[in-house]
């Protein structure tokens, strides 16, 4: 194993446990970890609202902005003051959330295969972000700007870019004029409608994107940032005088942290780290990695054109095309560039169903690596396998907790590409070929490594998606667990329960009456 | 329905959030320079002089008539040598080269000098034609710089040269 490699699990095994000590007060929709980039748009949202209202009201011009900015936090702290507050801790929000994200999503190893557009497209948007944050500070132009405006000019006169220093821009208090505004017009609105751009592009090859977070993580985000802001308001500091160095400065650490580093190293060990950390993203793809896992297949004869499988992709791999064999219906068609392997597609197929008699069941859209007709033959011959008075089949993501400990005599483990791949008539078709009791366990709710495997499995089940779970299956049968990797105790716990209910037939009900495929007259 | 521990849990968490931004967003304090530390700033931007040869009557006579200039001038500019001291001690001697591909752009420089405040004595030398010897601006003064204060060094020709401001 790489040094990268064992650096990436060991981090992301440390992400998880924090993310599942998260999910204790949060739980898992309302877990600002495990929806970070929607958390990143919601600031976003809050920046830009700020944002229009002080670029309403604020004077431009250089004496003028900072008066009128200064105004705003003293004498209209009630609405200028909380929303200009407001506009900086986003901001600064908005960072720690993305730097939060991008390692949250190099742990998880979400950068090659698939994911690779989301990836790449990602890495401009860091340096769009700091362009936006840094090009803010300047506008109320006081010390803070003077330092930040100078040090920016100083850094970016480094690269062989100008014909003269840009410095020269500052060194005196009469270089710079009204006209100076023009130019952070364009750096703080331009930038940040690039990076909304930017945005689009990263997010548009996926489907059901979380644009925004719960009402509830919203609501406590915005509460808890107003609140900051009444305590402590964002003041500007003592206006810009480039004919003397600032002296100490209220500093934004989040934002403007590169040119304290520059002051510390020097402009070119700067870039160097700056150009080598964004090569360094954008070729990680580019290190070894696992290979890709064989994409889903359609077949044409069995797939009747329903669109489940589409609204159901996570990744939008799906498109729907006339079918070539039945005029007036369609056909799902794969892009094997956007297929995640998840199969979830399988399970959302309605010729999944294993109750159809045909010895070999051949769905609509299918894993070749994991078949739903290898499924069913796994699971009939391992029920007729199984002995003891209460059977239990577990049905498990892989990516799960690990649910190879609880196999035993009367407990069978069927792992699977990721629990979203198993259409609900199994946890049936199980009940009625023998079994007592189903277990089914997902990834935490917004763990899935696949986004939305847990939510679609949890809806199935509970008949609010299609293909949904017949009512007649007593719910007491069946357990539903969420239990990520490491967290075994939890699903063993969850087995537990199921047996404990099953133990009192009363209260896990009459079993369902025995299926019998071969003698049946399914399709 | 959140329980009450939720909400408490929920609580100091979206408090603890709000607690690290506002405090990384102003905090600790940034001071770029030492307090008894003044700031001089050398920036100059200008062009090099160029050697020019006076054409002859003979060479403007083949010449066409819109194209008779008296001067035959080269592209190039030339090299710029400068040279700063303070306190007699040099603390920047360099050659600065013509922008452009075909070295007829200004030249440009420029560097930051961190020094004690108090009072210094400050040389500046420079020569924009190295075809010729010596420096033809120079300019030597006594300067007294608070701290934190920003002197620059500049060059206009029209302002008779280097000045100090």
């Amino acid at each position: 194993m790489s040094f990268h490699t064992t650096l990436r699990k060991g981090a992301s095994s440390v992400f998880l446990r924090i993310e599942e000590a998260l999910d204790g007060p949060f739980g898992g929709a309302d877990n600002p970890l495990r929806h970070l980039g929607a958390l990143g748009l919601y600031l976003l949202w809050i920046i830009v609202g700020s944002g229009l209202y002080l670029y309403t009201v604020l004077d431009t011009g250089i004496d003028a902005v900072y008066n009128s900015i200064g105004y705003l936090s003293v004498e209209q702290w009630y609405l200028g003051g909380v929303l200009r507050s407001l506009h900086r801790y986003a901001s600064d929000g908005f960072m720690l959330v993305m730097t939060l994200h991008l390692i949250r999503e190099w742990c998880y190893g979400r950068y090659y295969g698939f994911r690779l557009y989301s990836w790449i497209t990602g890495v401009p948007l860091l340096w769009l972000a700091y362009i936006s944050g840094i090009g803010g500070y300047w506008i109320v132009w006081d010390q803070l700007a003077q330092l930040s405006a100078t040090a920016t000019a100083e850094l970016l006169d480094w690269l062989p870019i100008f014909s003269e220093p840009s410095a020269r821009n500052f060194l005196t208090p009469d270089s710079i004029s009204d006209r100076f505004f023009t130019m952070l017009v364009f750096i703080h609105i331009g930038v940040p409608l690039l990076l909304i751009l930017g945005l689009w592009a990263h997010v548009h090859r996926i489907s059901h994107v979380d644009y925004l977070p719960t009402r509830r993580v919203m609501l406590a985000t915005l509460l808890a940032l107003i609140v900051l802001s009444l305590l402590q308001p964002a003041l500007s500091n003592p206006p810009a005088n480039l004919a003397v160095i600032p002296g100490d400065l209220d500093f934004d650490w989040f934002i403007l942290f590169i040119h304290p580093l520059t002051d510390l190293t020097s402009p070119a060990i700067v870039w160097l780290l700056l150009f080598a950390l964004t090569a360094l993203l954008v070729a990680l793809p580019l290190l070894p990695h696992p290979p890709p896992e064989p994409v889903a297949v359609v077949d044409a004869a069995n797939c009747t054109g329903c669109d489940r499988c589409l609204a159901d992709c996570p990744y939008a791999a799906i498109s729907m095309q006339p079918h070539p064999l039945r005029p007036g219906f369609k056909l799902a068609v794969v892009d094997s560039d956007l297929c995640a392997a998840c199969g979830i597609c399988a399970g959302s197929c309605p010729s999944s169903t294993p109750f159809r008699r045909r010895e070999t069941l051949v769905t609509g859209i299918d894993m070749p690596q994991q078949p739903v007709h290898a499924l069913r033959e796994q699971l009939e011959q391992t029920l007729t396998g199984l002995s003891g008075p209460r059977r239990v089949v577990v049905f498990a993501c892989a990516r799960g907790a690990d649910a190879s400990g609880l196999a035993a005599a009367d407990t069978v483990v069927m792992p699977l590409l990721c629990a979203g791949m198993l259409p609900p008539s199994f946890v049936e078709y199980a009940l009625r070929g023998g079994a007592d009791g189903v277990l089914l366990n997902t990834c935490r709710p917004g763990g899935c490594d696949f986004r939305l495997g847990d939510r679609w499995t949890r809806e199935r089940l509970a008949g609010e998606r299609e293909p949904h779970l017949r009512r007649t299956v007593p719910a007491a049968r069946l357990q539903l667990s969420a239990a990520a990797a490491g967290d075994e105790s939890t699903l063993s716990a969850a087995l537990d329960d199921l047996r404990t209910r099953l133990d009192n037939e009363a209260l896990a009900g009459e079993p369902l009456p025995p299926y019998l495929r071969r003698a049946s007259n399914h399709a | 329905m959140l329980k009450p521990a939720t909400i408490i849990g929920q609580v100091i968490l979206y408090g603890a959030f709000a607690a690290f931004i506002g405090y990384f967003a102003t905090s600790p304090k940034y001071h770029q320079v030492a307090d008894d530390v003044a700031l001089i700033k050398l920036s100059i931007s200008h062009l090099g002089e160029r050697e020019c040869r006076k054409r002859t009557a003979e060479e403007l006579a083949k010449m066409p008539p819109n194209m008779r200039a008296p001067l035959d001038c080269p592209r190039e500019r030339s090299d710029i040598r400068l040279e700063v001291d303070l306190d007699g001690q040099p603390i920047l001697q360099t050659v600065m080269h013509p922008t452009g591909l075909y070295k007829d752009g200004v030249s440009t420089i420029y560097k930051r000098f961190e020094v004690k405040a108090g009072s210094h004595r400050l040389a500046v030398r420079m020569n924009d034609n190295l075809v010729k010897p010596g420096f033809n601006f120079v300019k030597e003064e006594q300067i007294s710089l608070k701290p934190h204060q920003v002197m620059v060094i500049d060059f206009n020709p029209d302002r008779g040269g280097l000045f100090f401001r």
